[in-house]
Formats: C-alpha cells, sequence, structure tokens
C-alpha cells in the first residue's frame, strides 16, 4: 500500500454546540483518490473544512506529509501545498477569471506561469472567458475555475467539496476527466453525494453516517455492495 | 421590449436623471452662483469621500463597524494642527513652495502617526472582536471616548483655530464665478486618493486580493493569504485616509477641536450607506451627491439642509437597500 500524504485521526469538531465530527479517522493514500461519502448531514463537508483550518478540531490528530496541523491557519495550511474547493466553489464573483487565478497564484515564478497554461489547456472555456467577470460563468465554468485556482501552485493535496452539484451531465462527464487527469500529480480528497461520480474517480472510499467513519474499503468494493449502498448512500439496486 | 430597453438603457438613463436631478437646482439659482455652490459641493463631497472610503473598506473588508473612525479623523487634525504650529514660519510665508511643503510634511505625519495608532487599535483591540457587530460598537465607541480624551489630554479641551497656508488663501474669480483656492485644492485631493486607490486596488495583486477579501474573506484564507496581515493593513490604511480627511477637513472649516469626528462620522455613514459599503467608487458618489446636495439646498431652503442627506439615504434604502455600488460579499 502507498504512504498516506494526509491522516486524519479521531477528530472531533463542534459547530456552535453541536457535535458534528465525532472521532472520525481517515486516510488519503499518495496516486490515489479518497472519496468520502455520505448522507446530508453526514459530516462530509464539515471533515474538509476542519483538515483546511477553516473550522476548528476540539480533539484529535490531522497529519500532513507526517506535520500536525491542526493547530495551524487556514493560509499556513494552504501553503503547505494543500488546495481547497469549497462546496460553493468560493468563486470570486465581481473579480475577472484572470484576476481569480491571480489572487491564487502564490508565486510569480517560470514554474508557476507553466502550470497555469496546463491548467488552462485543461479548462479551455476560462481562456475564453479570461477578462469577463467571474459571476457571469455557468455553473461548470465557475466548478472548473474553482478547481484551476486550486491546483495553479505546487498542490500535493487537493480537498474537492462536491463538484457535480447541479450540474449537468454532461459536465459531470468533463469533470471526471480533469479530476482523473489531477490526480496523476495531486493526491485528490472528494467529497460527493453523486455515487456515479465517486465510483468512476474514487480509489478509496469511507462512508460517513452521524459524523463517524461507518465503513471504509476500495471502491470496487462498494459498487459490488448493493446492502452497503442501500443502507448507508440510501441507493436501491434498481437505481444502480 | 419596454424591459429590454429599460435594462439597456437602465443605466445610462439613471445617470441622466442624477444629471438633470443636479441641474434642477438652476431654475432657482443664477448660473454664476451655481457653479459657485457646484465647487462648493464637489470639495466638500471629496473630503468626506476621504473619511468615509476608509469606513467603507473596514466595513467591506473586515466586517468591521468602526466607530471610533471619527476619533481617528480627529488625531489626523490634531497631529497637523501641531505640524502647522511647529511650521508656523513656512505656514505663514508668501511662498507657494514652503506652503506646499508645509502641508505635506502635516499629511505624511498625520497619516503616519493614525497609521500606527489604526495598527496597534486593530492589533489590540479589534481583533478581539471580529464577527460580533455589537461588540464592535461598544468597544469602538469606548475606544472613541479614550482618543477624544487623549486629545484633551494632549491639545486641550477648546477649540483652537486651524491655520490656512498663505497661498491656500483667498479666491479666483472667473467671470463671476467665485472659486475658493482651497476647494480646489479639496477636490485635487480627492481625485489623486480615489485614483491612487483604483490604481491599488485594480492594478496590483494585493489591490485584487483585497477585492477578493472583500466578497469571501474564507476563500482568500483558503489560497493561502494572511487575512489578519490583510486586515491590519487595511485598517491601516483606512485610518489614514481618516486622518487624511480629518486635516483637510480642519483647514476647511478652520477649526480642530476634540469632538470634531463624531460630527463628520454621520456624514460618512449617510455617504457609505448611500454608495454601499465595500466600494470606494460608491463611496466617491456618495460623498459627491452628499456634498452637493448639501449645498444646493443650504442656498434654497437653509432650514432643510441638515436634513435633505438623510431624506435621499432614505430614498436609496428603499429602493437599493445595499446602497448604489454594494460590493458583493
Amino acid at each position: 500500500m502507498n504512504e498516506a500524504i494526509l491522516k486524519v485521526e479521531d477528530i472531533h469538531t463542534y459547530i456552535g454546540h453541536h457535535h458534528i465530527l465525532q472521532g472520525i479517522s481517515f486516510e488519503a493514500q499518495a496516486d490515489a483518490v479518497t472519496v468520502l461519502i455520505g448522507r446530508n448531514g453526514a459530516g462530509k463537508s464539515t471533515a474538509l473544512r476542519t483538515v483546511m483550518g477553516l473550522l476548528p478540531s476540539g480533539r484529535g490528530k490531522i497529519l500532513f506529509k507526517g506535520r500536525e496541523i491542526q493547530k495551524k491557519k487556514p493560509y499556513e495550511i494552504a501553503r503547505l501545498g494543500i488546495g481547497f474547493v469549497p462546496e460553493d466553489m468560493g468563486i470570486f464573483a465581481n473579480l475577472t477569471v484572470e484576476e481569480n487565478m491571480r489572487v491564487a497564484m502564490l508565486a510569480e515564478d517560470p514554474a508557476t506561469s507553466e502550470r497555469l497554461e496546463t491548467t488552462l489547456d485543461m479548462f479551455v472555456d476560462l481562456k475564453n472567458f479570461w477578462r469577463a467577470q467571474a459571476g457571469i460563468l455557468s455553473g461548470g465554468q465557475k466548478q472548473m475555475l474553482a478547481i484551476a485556482r486550486a491546483i495553479v501552485n505546487e498542490t500535493s493535496l487537493l480537498l474537492i467539496d462536491e463538484p457535480s452539484k447541479g450540474l449537468a451531465p454532461i459536465i459531470v462527464e468533463a469533470l471526471i476527466d480533469a479530476i482523473n487527469q489531477i490526480k496523476a500529480r495531486s493526491v485528490v480528497v472528494l467529497v460527493e453525494q453523486n455515487f456515479y461520480m465517486a465510483s468512476r474517480v474514487g480509489d478509496q472510499f469511507y462512508i460517513l453516517d452521524d459524523g463517524m467513519v461507518v465503513q471504509k474499503g476500495n471502491m470496487p468494493e462498494l459498487v459490488d455492495n448493493d446492502e452497503l449502498k442501500s443502507r448507508y448512500l440510501g441507493i436501491s439496486k434498481a437505481v444502480t | 421590449m419596454l424591459h429590454t430597453m429599460i435594462k439597456r438603457w437602465g443605466y445610462k438613463l439613471s445617470f441622466v436623471g442624477v444629471l438633470l436631478l443636479f441641474m434642477l437646482p438652476l431654475l432657482g439659482i443664477p448660473a454664476t452662483t451655481y457653479l459657485t455652490l457646484t465647487i462648493a459641493g464637489l470639495a466638500m463631497g471629496m473630503l468626506l469621500f476621504l473619511i468615509a472610503s476608509g469606513l467603507s473598506i473596514i466595513f467591506g473588508l473586515m466586517d468591521v463597524l468602526n466607530f471610533a473612525h471619527g476619533a481617528l479623523f480627529a488625531w489626523g487634525a490634531y497631529v497637523g494642527f501641531s505640524v502647522f504650529r511647529t511650521l508656523t514660519n513656512w505656514v505663514q510665508a508668501p511662498s507657494a513652495l514652503q506652503n506646499m511643503a508645509a502641508f505635506l510634511i502635516a499629511i505624511m505625519a498625520a497619516m503616519a502617526a493614525v497609521a500606527v495608532l489604526g495598527i496597534i487599535l486593530e492589533r489590540v483591540i479589534v481583533r478581539r472582536v471580529y464577527g460580533n457587530h455589537l461588540f464592535q460598537i461598544l468597544i469602538t465607541f469606548g475606544v472613541t471616548i479614550v482618543l477624544v480624551e487623549l486629545i484633551r489630554v494632549f491639545w486641550g479641551p477648546n477649540d483652537e483655530v486651524m491655520a490656512v497656508p498663505l497661498t491656500f488663501r483667498g479666491n479666483w474669480d472667473i467671470f463671476d464665478v467665485i472659486i475658493q483656492r482651497y476647494r480646489v485644492i479639496c477636490i485635487l485631493i480627492g481625485i489623486i486618493v480615489y485614483a491612487g486607490i483604483q490604481t491599488i486596488l485594480k492594478k496590483t495583486k494585493l489591490g485584487t486580493i483585497v477585492r477578493a477579501g472583500v466578497e469571501n474573506r474564507e476563500m482568500v484564507q483558503a489560497m493561502g493569504h494572511n487575512i489578519f496581515l490583510l486586515f491590519t493593513g487595511v485598517f491601516a490604511v483606512g485610518a489614514s485616509l481618516a486622518a487624511l480627511g480629518g486635516l483637510a477637513m480642519s483647514i476647511f472649516s478652520l477649526q480642530v477641536y476634540p469632538d470634531m469626528g463624531s460630527t463628520y462620522l454621520l456624514f460618512a455613514f449617510i455617504v457609505v450607506i448611500i454608495g454601499g459599503l465595500g466600494s470606494v467608487t460608491g463611496s466617491l458618489v456618495g460623498a459627491l451627491i452628499v456634498g452637493l446636495a448639501y449645498n444646493y439646498v443650504a442656498y434654497l431652503v437653509p432650514w432643510a439642509a441638515a436634513g435633505v442627506n438623510i431624506l435621499i439615504m432614505i430614498i436609496i434604502l428603499l429602493i437599493r437597500p445595499t446602497g448604489l455600488f454594494a460590493a458583493g460579499k
């Protein structure tokens, strides 16, 4: 088995008085896409936001490349090489596509410029709207911009929260292709409710329920396990 | 079709409408007086812009309601007052060069001193109340009391006459249009500051990050930018703009007094509400509306001058509650 680039150990997260994450643990292996999957309110997005430092963890450890990061601030975590695409995409609507990318670029060196070129080759639409306000982009284009911003730096771990949400199937296919390209250069942790997408890109899975990890394994095992899908994901055999 | 036309021409029509509205006083005011009042209104507007822009940026990016902004404004005026007192010979000299040098030194001293005050205020007090508007109002109101009392300690409790550099005094009479020299200087300062802020915000990476932060602070952090350092910097810039406004306004009104900040803070809030929180262009437009409306109405219906801006604010709040140029959150 590959070495884990991210280890989340017994993390507890509170939002107000609510105990959202109740001691979850998971790992993200190098050269793999790890999918956190589960029903609404299971704690998937909270898990990503806790890793990113946007929510404080009350207990437990988060190790990135062997270093504890649970006490670090979000900007420090991002500078370690962790990219984040939030559920709402976090697009700066009043800024142009170019300005969105410039804000994301932490360095103005040749390596970053080269990555920018590669990223724009992957998301050609962004080139066409380069000088346009990001607010006018379609949902799919916004998602592409959000991912492009997250990978324009030297990112060794990419956290993506529900990228397929509200997107047309053809756009979801494009995103699947993009994530499959990204996984060649960065470890991906994906939160996803769309089981089709999760199964197309995922290598490992963790099922979250009520703030706890209730099942984990390799994605092909989940694809073949109708009972598990039905119990935790509400997917009936007929649908799959 | 009508809807499409309104959508297509809406901005142009509203611009023409506003222009016509501001030309309306011509019906009751002679043209030369109208031009004099317009220049006075533009000068007052630019001074209000200096105060309001800092307030607006601080609220837009940091979501902080800084009621101490008026006290920082007063500190700027008093630091400038002290510089003028120290450089009396230059201020009173019949040399434009010496007058300008004294003025620039006063501006730099006021902006630098109040920027430092702003940094201390943000780091020690404001940082503790991020995200809690009620505490922000209470604590910055408390800071105002302390800063105003410190003015009384350092400079005394009485009103003081603010010196005006010799060559800044007097008027130009151009075809019977009376133009006060200092008002033209105020307009120029306003234009320079607006152009400077816009250049920084639109043309530099730091400015782009600030604009991004106004929209989504959390995302800016998640992209690796130290938002707290940015907050300190923005607070310092906002404070120094208040100081510049305080100095310029004290020369305009020929006096400094410890409580002067509270008088103009009300105007600044009206400007920011009209223009839209977080928008520098909104602050400029709002300030010019307030300055011009105040001067026209003060000439036509003196008793209504104080109320006209409240009325404009209410109308704009009813039509567009986020203000004319609200920056997206």
